[in-house]
């Protein structure tokens, strides 16, 4: 199985690492059994613009790669272009994952999504999106 | 600082030297086919003979115990799927093996599960050794042949197959052992090893990929997978892979002679378990003392193999993971979890296996390369983030 060189760029020098004191949202997605955990922070201003985002990853290249990618295409926009980050997207922008990793990046969209409900909850804003599980057997 | 550590040679090993030198004349003047009649034939005929008989030397067993198939998978079926369908007639449709056998051979078994045999998965300890009480409960008159390996190729536990195959007897089962992994490791003296066929692999011990043997003890009769001609007294038909044939002899001549040097392996191997289980939240998966002599397995909490795997090939080791994330299935390593290792320490865990081809240079360089891969990816991970936290 081989990495495209984007995804082995962002394995190896992974763009905002991190966590976020006191952030807006915050999402964790996957679980340890199936190997991978992704928790996403989020700083919202008061115009829905995330001004930072940071990640934590347990998982495999593909599962660190797609939480990098996923951080950098949504620092600084909206939350309505973060909510309309599909994992196809991801994907793209990361030219293309094994057929057997594609769930790392559906689990990237998970985590953007349930980080953003989060805030949501927080700030007392109806939830209007649904997030794909990209693990079946969530516990 | 472009270095290369291999350090997976229970993937596969390179083709020695001695063994390429060995094979040369096949492929140059001793190409005939075995079959013929003719002076060419003869030729091979000689050559592949005087294999056969030096392989046998090897293993203290006649000749006529070896029969050369195409790898250690193809030993495997043919040794279970041929006694299965052999003693199915005498009203034994049973199988024995355990939960942490090779897909090879775990696969073929629970293909017979669908075709109306029974199997018995035998559970391991913590160590990875078969438990013998269930095994002993396991086998019975029904019971056609116990397949149990003799070392394991994840954690290394070295099996006690002697007793096993006592079990096996008792109960008029044949004992079949998946050697692949202990050919070279361990003397196997098959007049004293009281096992009725026992698989060897080329590849593992420095000769080519695509050449094994399946040894099947005198007086044992078990059904042909593959029809065809008169090769292997018509057991095996198929033209003699001559060029192979040869260099698994050498190789196995050679894996022989360096048993003496595994002393050395030993303890280069002890050497990187002391200094890996000394990072926090480590653990040694296997047997401290009944493992292979170069077999390394270690299970880091909090992170995950596949990143592990591919921060040392930057560093250039070749290693290899239980992390289910480094396999098509995407589930964690069945020997892991058979021998009660959480999910979460399975998928942690890399294997490193060393031969007497490594250098304690190489050591050092795995032992100063790995602990901070670890500490990086701890350092991004959100669990070892809540095991900091908690402090």
């Amino acid at each position: 199985m081989q990495y495209s060189e984007k995804v082995m760029d962002h394995f190896t020098h992974p763009r905002n690492v991190g966590e976020i004191e006191n952030a807006d949202g915050v999402g964790t997605v996957g679980n340890a059994k199936c190997g991978d955990i992704m928790k996403i922070y989020l700083k919202i201003d008061e115009n829905d613009i995330i001004t930072d985002c940071k990640f934590k990853t347990f998982g495999c290249g593909a599962a660190i790669a797609t939480s990098s990618m996923a951080t950098e295409l949504i620092k600084g926009r909206s939350i309505k272009d973060a909510l309309a980050l599909t994992n196809s997207v991801v994907v793209e922008a990361l030219e293309g994952l094994p057929p057997v990793k594609v769930h790392c990046s559906v689990l990237a969209e998970e985590a953007v999504k349930s980080a953003i409900a989060d805030y949501y909850g927080k700030i007392g804003r109806p939830i209007d999106f649904e997030i794909e599980k990209a693990h079946e057997d969530e516990e | 600082m472009s270095r290369f550590v291999y350090a997976d040679n229970a993937a596969t090993t390179p083709v020695s030297r001695e063994v390429i030198e060995a094979m040369q004349p096949c492929f140059t003047d001793v190409w005939g086919n075995p079959s013929s009649q003719h002076a060419k034939g003869a030729e091979a005929k000689n050559m592949l003979d005087d294999a056969r008989a030096r392989i046998a030397a090897v293993f203290n067993c006649k000749p006529s115990e070896i029969y050369f198939t195409s790898c250690g998978t193809e030993s495997d079926n043919w040794a279970i799927r041929g006694a299965a369908y052999r003693a199915r007639a005498k009203g034994r449709t049973h199988i024995v093996t355990s939960a942490i056998e090779h897909h090879a051979v775990l696969h073929t078994c629970k293909a017979l599960e669908k075709e109306g045999f029974t199997v018995t998965y035998v559970g391991v300890d913590e160590f990875g050794v078969v438990k013998l009480d269930e095994l002993r409960e396991a086998v019975t008159e029904k019971t056609a042949v116990v397949a149990i390996m003799y070392a394991n190729n994840e954690v290394g536990t070295i099996e006690p197959i002697e007793e096993i195959a006592n079990i096996a007897h008792a109960a008029g089962a044949l004992m079949f052992t998946d050697a692949v992994q202990a050919v070279g490791n361990v003397d196997i003296d098959l007049e004293k090893l009281p096992v009725d066929m026992l698989s060897v692999s080329g590849h593992k011990i420095h000769a080519p990929k695509g050449i094994g043997l399946l040894y099947i003890r005198k007086g044992v009769v078990i059904n042909n997978l593959i029809e065809g001609g008169g090769q292997e007294k018509r057991k095996r038909p198929g033209t003699e892979n001559l060029p192979y044939i040869v260099g698994l002899a050498k190789a196995l001549e050679v894996a022989k002679a360096r048993l003496p040097e595994l002393d050395r392996v030993r303890k280069m191997r002890d050497r990187l378990i002391d200094a890996l289980t000394e990072i926090p939240y480590s653990r040694l998966n296997g047997h401290r003392t009944d493992r292979l002599a170069g077999n390394v397995n270690v299970g880091f909490e909090f992170i995950e193999g596949e990143s592990m795997l591919l921060w040392l090939d930057i560093a250039g080791i070749c290693v290899s993971t239980g992390s289910a994330c480094s396999s098509e299935s995407l589930e964690a390593s069945h020997v892991l979890l058979a021998m009660g290792v959480p999910h979460e320490q399975a998928h942690g865990s890399v294997r490193i296996s060393i031969t007497h081809e490594n250098t304690e240079e190489e050591i050092d360089y795995i032992i100063e390369q790995l602990p901070p891969i670890v500490e990086r990816l701890r350092n991004m991970s959100p669990l070892w983030e809540d095991v900091v936290k908690n402090k």
